[in-house]
Parts: structure tokens; C-alpha cells; sequence
């Protein structure tokens, strides 16, 4: 089977966390038929994940009664997945996780999924929804590309 | 729907004499792990050396990362030295991109990181 431009897949996760592990397995199924190098692969499920985790927990507020909305889309460059919850969306991106502060006991030892989202794909958007529909985080990963921290890393 | 972690606890003594505490994590690392995977740092806590060995996971999110980093807070207070081995590469990058390899370092396998310690 191969996917061409336009294919699209979806999937809906009950708010319940560990869910996520099914949207990351779908995620990674349409991207190695989309022929995507096994550790762009890996990047995305963990984007997804932490996705997910965020809409189940955060805009769902773990509501089993809800649904999280996976899509992904693909096209000729690449793979858009857009996670879709019911709530609010965010106002204001968090600080960048601090290592030190963490170890210190001055920030929360959690906080690190929309780091590692925005570190680990091409494009990451947090969008709400005006007319009351939900939101979603739009996420964008490319074929023809590595992760900005595989390219430092060399 | 998320799998169960098992950690199990284990010594060593490294060529030098020194006595090291293996955890060995089976399963995923997510918040689900928390009783599990601090409940067994407790029993290490203070004690020496630790290794973390994740050659049997498969699954870390932000909220198992967020379990490793409170092990580390624990360590840092007492002085304690930890070490960690076993990730896929993937996870050695996710671990180095929130810092952790400041505060253990992350090594290939069992003995190297012993030897780190």
C-alpha cells in the first residue's frame, strides 16, 4: 500500500490517558507507508504522544464522556496531524523547560510535552477555536528533512 | 491500555570496590509508573550510586521524564551520583534535549556507565 497526496486517517481516542499509544501507533503506521526514515518516525510518536496526552489531560480535563480528534493528512512533502479537544486552547506558549530549575525544586519536574513537540517536528501550532468548536494543535513533520536537533547535533 | 512498569532492583560492585544500585524499568514510563518507579527509587534513595537501566522500555513520555527528574532532585540533595544506559537512540536524544545528561550520564551500556560512577 502506498500513500499519495490527499490520503487522509482518522482516528478518535476516549480522554483517557494511555489512548495516546494508539493515536502514536496509527501516526507511525501512515508515516513509514509514507516512506519516512525510522528516527523521523520516532520523532513524530512521541509529538503525537505528547499531543495527545495534553488534549486528553489539559483540554479534555481526562472527561471520558469526550473525544480527542486525530487527522492526519498526507501531502506531497509531508505529514500534517492535527489533534482536536474540546477545550479552550492556550493563551500563552509555556516558559522553555529549565533543567536546573527542575533539579532545584523551582519549576515543575513535568511540563516538558509542548517542548518536545515544537523540538521534535518541522512546524507546531496551538489554534483555538473562535466559535466554540474546540481546539487543536496543527503539527506538521517534512519528508525531505531531519530534526533541527539531529542537524546541531552533527 | 498503557503497559505496567515492573522496576527491579539490583547491585553490583564496579572493579574498584565501589557498590552500585541497578533499577531495571520493564514496560512503559509514564505517569502510571509513579508508585511504581518512585516507591523503588525510595528503597535506593541516599544509598550509593544508582544506574537507571531502560534497555527493557519502550514507551517514556513527559510525565515518566518528569518521574526521572524528581529521582534526580532526590539524588542532587544527597549528593548522590546516577547514571543512566540502556535508551534507544531516540530517547538518549529526547533525554539530552530537556537536559537530563547534566545531571546523569547517559551511557550505552551497564558497564560503561558503572564505570562513570
Amino acid at each position: 500500500m502506498v500513500i499519495t497526496t490527499g490520503t487522509s486517517v482518522e482516528v478518535r481516542l476516549p480522554s483517557r490517558l494511555g489512548f495516546e499509544k494508539v493515536a502514536m501507533g496509527t501516526a507511525a503506521s501512515v508515516a513509514q507507508l509514507m516512506g519516512f526514515p525510522p528516527e523521523r518516525i520516532e520523532d513524530l510518536k512521541t509529538a503525537v504522544a505528547e499531543a495527545c496526552i495534553n488534549a486528553i489531560e489539559h483540554g479534555n480535563q481526562l472527561n471520558e464522556k469526550l473525544s480527542v480528534g486525530v487527522i492526519l493528512s498526507a501531502s506531497a512533502d509531508g505529514l500534517e496531524v492535527k489533534v482536536v479537544d474540546n477545550g479552550e486552547g492556550i493563551s500563552k506558549q509555556p516558559p522553555k523547560p529549565d533543567i536546573d530549575r527542575k533539579v532545584h525544586g523551582e519549576e515543575d519536574p513535568r511540563g516538558m510535552g509542548m517542548f518536545l513537540i515544537q523540538a521534535l517536528v518541522d512546524e507546531a501550532e496551538w489554534v483555538h477555536d473562535s466559535k466554540g468548536n474546540g481546539s487543536y494543535v496543527r503539527l506538521v513533520i517534512r519528508l525531505d528533512r531531519e530534526s533541527e536537533f539531529d542537524k546541531e547535533s552533527k | 491500555m498503557q503497559t505496567e512498569t515492573r522496576t527491579t532492583i539490583d547491585r553490583t560492585t564496579t572493579s574498584g570496590g565501589t557498590s552500585i544500585s541497578v533499577m531495571r524499568f520493564t514496560g512503559d514510563i509514564s505517569s502510571a509508573s509513579k508508585e511504581s518507579v518512585l516507591g523503588a527509587w525510595q528503597t535506593v534513595s541516599g544509598n550509593g550510586p544508582v544506574l537507571l537501566d531502560f534497555s527493557k522500555v519502550e514507551y517514556i513520555n513527559s510525565s515518566g521524564i518528569g518521574l526521572i527528574i524528581t529521582m534526580l532532585m532526590e539524588a542532587d540533595k544527597s549528593g548522590q551520583k546516577v547514571a543512566v544506559f540502556g535508551l534507544t537512540p531516540h530517547f538518549q536524544k529526547v533525554f539530552t534535549m530537556v537536559g537530563i545528561g547534566k545531571y546523569a550520564g547517559l551511557h550505552k551500556d551497564q558497564e560503561t556507565a558503572a564505570a562513570s560512577l
